[in-house]
């Protein structure tokens, strides 16, 4: 910036200087931040390491509150749900999820059709289709027990949501059922800045289907790819729509994941520190799962199939 | 209901007496005095309750606050939220001092912020005075420290529904009275394809129910009178293998049931015997299609156990005043006329039987006898135990109550997960995080 000639106006100097306006427009948007992420994300961190009720200020208390969960079964018992739940249903919504986006890539007929209608399942309100899943799962309404029923394969109904492993895959079908369109949509949209030209050299020089797939479609793909997961899998880690209209966290806890622990225990149960707490430990997780995407699957060398 | 006001109000003269007296100003002579409250200039009133169970419960209430914005100009606004969100809803406000002036809250609420909630023991002694005396067991959640920090307004009574003709099928003339025979009659019912079920899940009402009527029955308690967890007791270890000998009888996939589960079951037909609210057979009622259901229906409270009295948790309100409202007279006032005999007898009987009276007077209400389906629900508010029984009410029962430490001990034993024994093990753990702050 070159000096004015008029000093008079030291706005006018202000309104000329890059730094002073670049810091002017972000703002606002660091003022949003700051109310409504930092802050909250603040002071639940700090609720953790007090002792507050819901109703009743909290003192600083430490590490106690993660003391105590280190040597509660059932908050373990929700570590491990939450980590078995994510990875199954990350991995199947992936594999299912870029399958159908394939699919939808080629020439069908009524494409837009049926590009629509597989959002469905990810526009419906969550509570709308767990409820759905609910009937679906019922212990002695099931349609699928129903079914199975009148077709003379099973005598008594499945026990959907009582058994802790029915109960387990249960709840991960039914996420992933609901995942899937945001996954194949987003890998849809990335499917389709591939180049047609690059398969249509790689035709010529006689490249079989899966060759393609495996050197041109999923390298230029792995970028989206690590956004979409990374997405689809903080969304499934924290999930707790579905699992509170399903089970509750039953049987006896074989389906409480963190988010829903840290809320029975935080809201209904009073012990906000303790629930802040719980909330607080699924940030290692969630951190974790951020990170592997951005500085793992973004690596140029890991997209062009090679190894470190 | 069948029954009007009018004739409610001719059943008992008494109280026609007592009431027409009130509503002139005067005190009747067998009555300590009443206190008067007189609402602040320009008072408004909000009130924080659950969503009516039952709409002729709402409308009576509604009626009845009417009655008291015509008589004292105060205008009252009643907000609704679902029973379960009541509770961090009223804590909240309670917190940061604003929202409603008076919460219809559930359980031990009033004990999780009491020093937020206004005294109300002057209009609490009166009213026991002058209306037979509160219920022991729900006055427990209202007092703390020997004073009324809020109002107990009813039980949600929970009382055993049993299909007639299928106990007779099992061989059974008359609904057993204690928990062996009770046993027994499940057995039989499920060899006859009739069986009976309760809810192993996380049902937030009936599970809390049934879970703490085999605990309570068995003379099992969670904590002792100061607290102390006690859970790992002899009497607890009978009440878990009473269970698990139940469980057997019962349809399959209990462990996943929520709160309606019992209910659609019960009306499917698919089960002949489970424990609930009046509603399950209100809802039969409403149904053509189940007018069979409805009228094979009986109820009857659940069965008695060694302790050898009628225990059970049912779910219990109350009604408090919070310390930040600016009309904290207008907000008595406002109890004191819903309380009055002519008001909450139409409460009572608009209610329907979902809600049992908090006042011993109260029990004579026609309802009670207008259908022989109600009869177990007139016990509700004698049999009640506060939750947390025999301790302090406060955060750590609600927190054991709210983490379902009772109901999952159970759950883990009938399922096989667990021995009993390392079953209350377990409980006895975790009830100790909360009772040990």
């Amino acid at each position: 910036m070159t000096a004015t000639t008029k000093p008079s106006s030291a706005l006018g100097a202000l309104t000329r200087n890059n730094t002073f306006l670049g810091f002017l427009f972000l703002l606002p948007a660091a003022v949003f931040l700051l109310c409504f992420l930092t802050y909250p994300l603040g002071l639940g961190v700090w609720l953790g390491f007090t002792d507050a009720k819901i109703g009743r200020d909290g003192i600083f208390i430490g590490l106690e509150n993660y003391q105590a969960l280190a040597s509660d079964s059932v908050f373990w018992m929700a570590v491990y749900n939450t980590v078995l739940y994510t990875f199954i249903a990350s991995v199947l919504k992936f594999a299912l999820g870029l399958w159908l986006a394939l699919i939808l890539n080629e020439n069908l007929p009524f494409k837009s059709f049926f590009r629509a209608i597989i959002l469905l399942p990810w526009v419906v309100p969550t509570v709308l289709s767990a409820l759905a899943f609910w009937w679906i799962y019922d212990a002695q309404f099931s349609i699928i027990s129903w079914s199975l029923i009148k077709l003379g394969l099973i005598d008594t109904p499945i026990n959907f949501l009582g058994d802790p492993n029915n109960a387990r895959a249960s709840v991960i079908a039914a996420n992933v059922w609901r995942g899937i369109p945001f996954v194949a949509i987003s890998l849809l949209a990335g499917l389709q800045t591939i180049p047609q030209s690059l398969h249509e050299a790689a035709s010529l020089d006689g490249a079989t289907g899966w060759q393609r797939f495996r050197f041109i479609t999923l390298p230029m793909l792995t970028p989206i790819i690590a956004v979409v997961m990374t997405f689809s899998v903080l969304f499934t880690f924290t999930d707790f729509q579905l699992i509170y209209v399903l089970t509750k966290g039953g049987p006896v806890n074989a389906t409480h994941l963190m988010a829903t622990l840290s809320f029975q225990r935080g809201i209904p149960g009073g012990q906000l520190g303790e629930g802040a707490a719980i909330a607080v430990a699924m940030i290692p997780f969630l951190l974790a799962s951020i990170l592997f995407s951005f500085f793992g699957l973004q690596r140029r060398k890991w997209q062009q199939g090679g190894q470190d | 209901m069948t029954i009007n006001r009018r004739h409610l109000l001719g059943a008992s003269a008494g109280l026609v007496a007592a009431a027409g007296l009130n509503r002139l100003g005067l005190t009747p002579a067998f009555a300590q005095a009443a206190p008067a409250y007189k609402p602040e200039a320009g008072a408004k009133l909000r009130l924080l309750r659950w969503v009516p169970f039952v709409p002729a419960e709402e409308a009576a209430w509604l009626a009845n606050t009417k009655k008291f914005s015509d008589a004292t100009g105060v205008e009252v606004r009643i907000d609704k939220e679902s029973w379960e969100d009541v509770r961090p809803k009223a804590a909240v406000a309670a917190n940061v001092g604003s929202g409603p002036d008076m919460v219809m809250s559930w359980f031990d609420d009033p004990h999780q912020y009491p020093d937020k909630l206004v005294d109300v023991t002057e209009l609490g002694t009166y009213l026991g005075g002058a209306h037979g005396g509160w219920y022991p067991g729900l006055e427990g959640y209202a007092k703390r420290d020997g004073k009324f920090i809020a109002l107990p307004l009813c039980a949600i009574g929970n009382a055993i529904v049993y299909r007639d003709s299928h106990m007779k099928a099992a061989g059974f003339s008359e609904f057993p009275k204690d928990t062996a025979g009770f046993l027994e009659l499940c057995k039989a019912m499920h060899a006859k394809g009739t069986p009976a079920g309760f809810p192993h899940g996380k049902a937030v009402g009936d599970g809390n129910n049934y879970a703490h009527w085999l605990l309570w029955s068995h003379g099992g308690k969670m904590v002792d009178e100061i607290g102390k967890v006690v859970i790992n007791s002899p009497e607890t270890l009978a009440s878990v293998k009473y269970a698990q000998e139940l469980y057997k009888t019962f349809i399959p996939g209990t462990e996943s049931w929520q709160d309606v589960n019992n209910n659609r079951a019960f009306l499917a037909g698919q089960i002949s015997l489970t424990a609930n609210g009046v509603s399950v057979y209100y809802a039969a009622k409403k149904d053509p299609a189940m007018a069979a259901i409805a009228e094979d229906m009986r109820s009857v409270n659940l069965p008695i156990g060694p302790v050898g009295q009628s225990v059970e948790l049912h779910q219990a309100s109350t009604v408090s005043i919070f310390k930040h409202t600016k009309y904290p007279e207008a907000a008595k006032a406002y109890l004191q006329f819903m309380y009055q005999a002519d008001n909450m007898n139409a409460w009572i009987e608009g209610a329907s039987a979902y809600c049992c009276q908090p006042l011993k007077e109260y029990a004579a209400n026609p309802v009670w006898t207008s259908n022989p389906i109600h009869e177990a629900y007139a016990k509700a508010s004698g049999s009640l135990r506060p939750n947390g029984y025999a301790g302090p009410l406060g955060t750590a029962s609600a927190g054991v109550m709210a983490d379902y430490v009772l109901v999952d001990m159970y759950a883990t034993a009938v399922t096989g997960q667990m021995t009993p024994e390392d079953a209350i093990a377990q409980a006895e753990k975790r009830a100790n995080r909360y009772y040990n702050v």
